[in-house]
């Protein structure tokens, strides 16, 4: 403890309007260390980097670089600082290729040319150096996440970082990459770098970090060494009591079979095949959970079966053919069938934010028979009646159906949508993601509330990128990679590991041979 | 039709492709930038009022011609005020823009020259005058090469010359310049260009400006090259034409070239329609002849576009997110 | 939270909005060498002082009001319908047939009849943008303003080579005859002995116009199809979840909004008794500002078609007895749409400062 830290922050505070983002924060991060900042979705984390990096303004408090007071007004300062910023969503232009990306907004000179050539040697190096090898000439959309993650790097070591903060990094990738991505950082760190690992995994932070802090409601309320501490102590502060990692269920009694899917193939808008031919089906009172890294198919077969994206094979519910690309194949007869869906993204999807509540309460039901006063008029008193009873039972607050949705948290939101879906006693109930960016107490609600559906002998199809949430959620688990299904389990009979191998697309018999 | 004829209908349509060539550009300049702009027409009616104006009253051209991009810069900031500064909705700010042209034009016209909105007629030194291209006398009597030297490609004004020079010039900055890169990114990610240490709204503004030059270059070619002076609403919807050119050639600088000769031709086409009924073997009305060009942009933006993809941040307002 | 109460979004925004746009006109009008309160009262006396001023006044206003519910009916479903104009003169086109085409013996037969027709066809005009930005990605907007330059050679065609009756110089039809007459506000209000000046254009449309406003808000905040144009409007992918089909909702809104400028040619065509060139004046882009103006909601529509159809007839006035062009409607126009439209902005941030730090002293005791 006798150098200067490479980081200090001094008594930070952030609001947007109302909310406080981050109360009073202070922190020490030492150079040639891999700190890590762990705490909830809305904890704060996000908000905090982005003032170190220039991209918001704080509204009180210092930051010393190495010891010196640092103003940081924009991201020009911070990369004159030596800080570089791997945001969660990659800032990379898409058709542009990787050296274009490193490039741009560090060339030397008017003259394009040179700058491009002199990147071109730098950056053979630096993929020599620390295992990050890519095609200086690819376009950045043919390039696999993991590989346009590397770019990102890339591009903050090309601008002579020596500070480098990663926001969320593992989100997008398959544990294999994950594991890639972490020796990485532990060879920059051995050459002296500084890194700062944002995330919510707590694996992660045992794994890789050197220090942790822990982030909570804004709020900074721990600094650890990573060897002195626990999962569960890291866990308890993060959320402020002890939190259940399980889920509290009986075992499933599946019975008749409700969705079988043979043979499905979608292919996307650009051309590209994003399911390749799979089959699986979903039987009544089980919960089935798709497992896989985020991309590799398991939104398009949400979509398809949601009834707004044509694909090609047979898909039958309780034996009957449903119509994938013609006239039936929309979202108004696929809930007429008896399916319902919380889609994987409720701000583009699931919910219309500037719509009140009540609104929101009837969407993609709005043709239903009870909310129509006549046969033209809309019954608005009836819906507000019934939203008022339904955020009730499923304990929205506020619980004020003439608010607009957008003012709502992320747990609220979901469980307005899901209070929608669940209410209306589906055969099947499709769920995507269903606890992304919802805080700990809603999580538990939100679960057993399909737990429940369960139990009721009814199916669920469940896809989530949460390993965590898929083992402990679902009862019977298959894993899709690139498209293809790659392996099937018993929740009970499965771990992280296996599942982890599966994601990566090593299956079964290709891992054998 | 004769040689000599389609040589004719090609020289019109070189001149009238000129001021589309310009505002398509123009429009280059700020869509490849994100900043969508479908006032245009606007710019280009103001400038030409206010080149003709200028060329009027000081009799010389090219002090006209600054008035004009003066004129069209001012709006292009009212339009880079509201699009990007504000962050308003670039669709209505560009009918606003075409609106303040229409009506002050109009006004100021009356005001200073009282002839019912126009300007008085230019000559001499007030106007952009053909020049000739050396040997064009001696080279005329060459067969084919000859008329095709002296009657096409000599004997048109100067802007005309710089509007085919612009053309090469923008491909490349666009693609051989730091400047073109950062202009690019912007259109496409403007938030990369942000982390990236660049100013995005600094970018956007240059762009939005050079938008305002090229089509202050447009309308001052209306008004005192291609005509003598300033009519009400003599822009007559070349911006717009201009813009479905834009699109038409996917946002690329050769491929607006063509576009905007494709256009203007057109354009030569309704002015002659002998040749029309010579060629086609029966009448077409003149209203028609009007209205064939906006037709076949319609036309060309329902059919042949195929999957343009414009800039992906084109229309949105830049602002920062985590 | 919102941090402004909807009363300041809804009211004191567009209000702000306007008065800078008359305080530039002021100047403008002050650069052109009047007296900008003498050019208003000038306005006011011409468009307000007597029953003829508010006959026209009222004459155009019912006019915006229909181009207004178009371009706000549009706006519902974000899409920026610049082709109101040209819908609207087609939709004229149609109102003149059906009044040409039968020898009508009343008003009170002919008046639906060319409703019909002028909807039909100013939807008509209005499907093929339509089709087009929704099968074929084509940009509304670029096509609406090219309809409106085929529509405006169409009509010249028409009225020149097929409509004029012979003998005449004038491109126009023949007259409609009594038998299409629409009563007139001197006739309505002579019902109840109210004089009203029997010069001016105001007749029974302007009823009908408002009986449109209702319907409309009926259609956009009571019905299933104004839920489905809503929410698509706000959000797209949203929509397609929830089983709305954007082909649909674009077809769908453009018709109606079509529709609705169609249905101006009542007043513009059918009331004036025959149609002649240009009879829209520029009603369809009018319609612009004043959707955004009222917020893209009818009572604030009426509210601005009425503010517009004062300037309208009071910058004629002020053309005839004060040689200022009526081009300075234009100019107004394009004012009120750059900063109740574009610099909404400008007028906004300041005030949710402004709100902020009034409510700051609250919150803070909670």
């Amino acid at each position: 403890m006798n150098a200067e830290p490479a980081i200090e922050l001094k008594g930070i505070s952030k609001a947007f309007g109302p909310v406080q983002a981050n109360k009073d924060i202070s922190i020490r991060v030492m150079p040639g260390t891999i700190h890590g900042i762990i705490g909830e979705n809305g904890a704060g984390k996000s908000t905090l980097m982005s003032i170190l990096y220039g991209f918001y303004k704080a509204d009180r408090g210092e930051v010393f670089i190495s010891g010196t007071k640092t103003e940081i007004p924009d991201s020009q300062a911070a990369i004159a600082a030596g800080i570089g910023m791997v945001f969660q969503h990659f800032k990379l232009v898409e058709n542009f290729t990787v050296l274009e990306n490193v490039v741009l907004g560090a060339e030397e000179g008017a003259r394009l040319r040179p700058s491009l050539s002199k990147a071109r040697k730098l950056l053979t190096e630096l993929a020599r150096e620390y295992e990050l090898s890519v095609d200086p000439d690819e376009t950045i959309e043919e390039l696999s996440v993991g590989h346009q993650q590397r770019v990102e790097i890339l591009k903050a070591l090309y601008r002579k970082a020596d500070i480098l903060i990663l926001d969320e990094p593992t989100g997008v990738l398959t544990p294999s990459e994950a594991d890639h991505l972490f020796r990485i950082l532990k060879g920059l760190r051995d050459e002296g770098k500084t890194i700062i690992l944002i995330t919510h995994k707590l694996r992660e932070i045992m794994d890789v970090t050197d220090t942790v802090s822990v982030m909570r409601r804004g709020e900074m309320t721990a600094t650890v060494k990573t060897s002195e501490t626990n999962p569960q102590a890291l866990a308890e502060l993060m959320v402020g009591r002890k939190v259940l990692l399980q889920v509290d269920k009986v075992a499933a009694q599946p019975k008749d079979k409700v969705l079988d899917i043979q043979g499905l193939r979608v292919v996307d808008d650009d051309g590209v095949e994003r399911v390749k031919g799979i089959d699986l089906n979903v039987r009544q009172g089980e919960i089935l959970g798709i497992a896989g890294v985020a991309g590799n198919g398991q939104s398009e077969v949400l979509e398809v079966l949601g009834g707004y994206r044509s694909a090609t094979g047979r898909v039958t519910l309780n034996g009957q053919d449903i119509d994938l690309t013609g006239r039936a194949s929309d979202g108004q007869t696929r809930r007429a069938n008896g399916i319902c869906h919380v889609p994987e993204d409720r701000h583009r999807e699931g919910l219309i934010l500037d719509y009140f509540a009540w609104e929101n309460m009837v969407f993609g039901y709005h043709r239903a028979p009870e909310y129509q006063r006549s046969k033209y008029l809309m019954d608005n008193r009836a819906i507000r009646r019934d939203t008022e009873e339904k955020m009730a039972r499923f304990d929205v607050r506020p619980p004020i159906p003439n608010l607009a949705a957008k003012n709502f948290s992320g747990g609220n939101q979901q469980k307005i949508v899901l209070a929608r879906e669940i209410e209306r006693d589906p055969e099947l109930l499709l769920v995507g993601q269903p606890t992304r960016g919802v805080d700990i107490g809603a999580i538990e609600f939100i679960h057993q509330q399909i737990v429940e559906l369960r139990d009721r002998g009814k199916a669920v199809l469940l896809v989530s990128v949460e390993l965590e949430e898929i083992l402990s959620l679902a009862d019977r688990i298959t894993v899709m990679f690139d498209g293809q299904i790659t392996g099937e389990r018993l929740a009970a009979d499965t771990n992280e590991n296996e599942l982890g191998m599966l994601m990566a697309g090593i299956t079964d018999t290709s891992g054998a041979a | 039709m004769d040689f000599l004829t389609l040589i004719q209908i090609l020289d019109t349509t070189v001149r009238l492709a000129t001021p589309l060539l310009f505002a398509c550009l123009a429009g280059l300049y700020s869509e490849r930038a994100g900043i969508f702009d479908i006032g245009l027409e606007g710019k280009m009616l103001a400038a030409a009022f206010f080149s003709a104006a200028f060329a009027a009253i000081t009799g010389s051209v090219w002090l006209g011609l600054l008035a004009g991009m003066g004129a069209s810069l001012f709006l292009s900031a009212v339009h880079g005020l509201a699009s990007i500064t504000f962050r308003g909705n670039q669709l209505i700010s560009g009918v606003a823009i075409n609106f303040l042209a229409a009506g002050l034009t109009v006004l100021i016209a009356q005001d200073w020259f009282q002839q019912g909105g126009r300007t008085p007629s230019l000559a001499g030194a007030a106007r952009f005058n053909e020049i000739d291209l050396p040997f064009q006398s001696a080279l005329a009597d060459v067969p084919y090469l000859g008329p095709i030297y002296s009657e096409l490609i000599s004997g048109h004004s100067i802007l005309v010359y710089v509007a085919f020079l612009t053309v090469p010039l923008t491909w490349y900055i666009l693609f051989r310049t730091r400047f073109g890169l950062r202009l690019r990114a912007v259109g496409e990610n403007p938030a990369a260009v942000d982390t990236a240490g660049v100013n995005v709204i600094w970018l956007r503004f240059v762009a939005v400006g050079i938008c305002g030059v090229l089509c202050g270059l447009a309308g001052a070619y209306l008004a005192t090259g291609l005509q003598a002076g300033f009519v009400k609403d003599m822009s007559s919807g070349r911006g717009f034409i201009a813009l479905a050119a834009l699109i038409f050639a996917k946002w690329r600088p050769w491929y607006a070239l063509f576009a905007c000769l494709l256009f203007g031709f057109f354009q030569a086409l309704s002015f002659r329609p002998d040749v029309v009924k010579a060629v086609l073997q029966f009448e077409i009305p003149g209203q028609l002849m009007d209205a064939l060009p906006y037709i076949l942009t319609v036309v060309i933006l329902a059919g042949f576009v195929g999957k343009a993809i414009p800039p992906r941040a084109g229309g949105e307002p830049y602002v920062k997110e985590r | 939270m919102d941090v402004m109460p909807k009363w300041a979004d809804a009211i004191l925004i567009p209000i702000l909005s306007i008065l800078i746009s008359f305080f530039l006109s002021g100047l403008v009008i002050l650069y052109l060498g009047m007296n900008p309160f003498e050019a208003l009262k000038l306005m006011v006396t011409g468009a307000l002082g007597s029953t003829y001023g508010w006959g026209y006044t009222l004459y155009y206003t019912t006019n915006f009001i229909f181009t207004g519910l178009c371009a706000a009916i549009a706006f519902h479903a974000r899409l920026f319908n610049i082709g109101g104009e040209g819908q609207a003169t087609f939709g004229g086109l149609g109102v003149a047939l059906v009044c040409l085409a039968v020898p009508w013996p009343h008003w009170t037969l002919a008046l639906p009849a060319a409703m019909l027709g002028g909807a039909l066809f100013g939807a008509a005009w209005a499907i093929i943008p339509a089709w087009l930005q929704a099968k074929r990605g084509s940009h509304i907007v670029i096509t609406t303003i090219m309809f409106n330059y085929i529509v405006a050679a169409l009509m010249v065609f028409l009225l020149v080579e097929v409509l004029k009756p012979e003998g005449s110089m004038d491109p126009a039809t023949r007259r409609f005859g009594d038998g299409v007459a629409l009563p007139k506000f001197s006739d309505i209000f002579g019902l109840f002995a109210i004089e009203f000046s029997d010069a001016a254009p105001a007749n029974i449309s302007f009823f009908i116009a408002i009986l449109a406003c209702y319907l409309f808000w009926l259609l956009v905040w009571r019905t299933k199809l104004g839920y489905e144009l809503r929410a698509y409007g706000h959000s797209e992918s949203a929509a397609a979840y929830a089983g709305i089909s954007p082909t649909k909702m674009i077809i769908v809104a453009m018709m109606i909004s079509g529709g609705l400028a169609g249905m101006m040619g009542i007043n513009s065509v059918m009331a004036t008794d025959r149609l002649v060139l240009n009879s829209v004046e520029g009603a369809g882009f009018i319609g612009l500002a004043v959707a955004l103006m009222g917020r893209s909601h009818p009572v604030g529509i009426f509210l601005a078609a009425l503010l517009f159809g004062f300037l309208y007839q009071g910058g004629g006035e002020l053309a005839l007895w004060a040689s200022i062009p009526r081009e300075l409607i234009i100019l107004i126009q394009g004012l009120v749409i750059l900063f109740t439209g574009a610099l909404d902005n400008l007028v906004r941030m300041p005030l949710e400062k402004l709100f902020l730090l009034l409510r700051k002293p609250r919150s803070e005791e909670v």
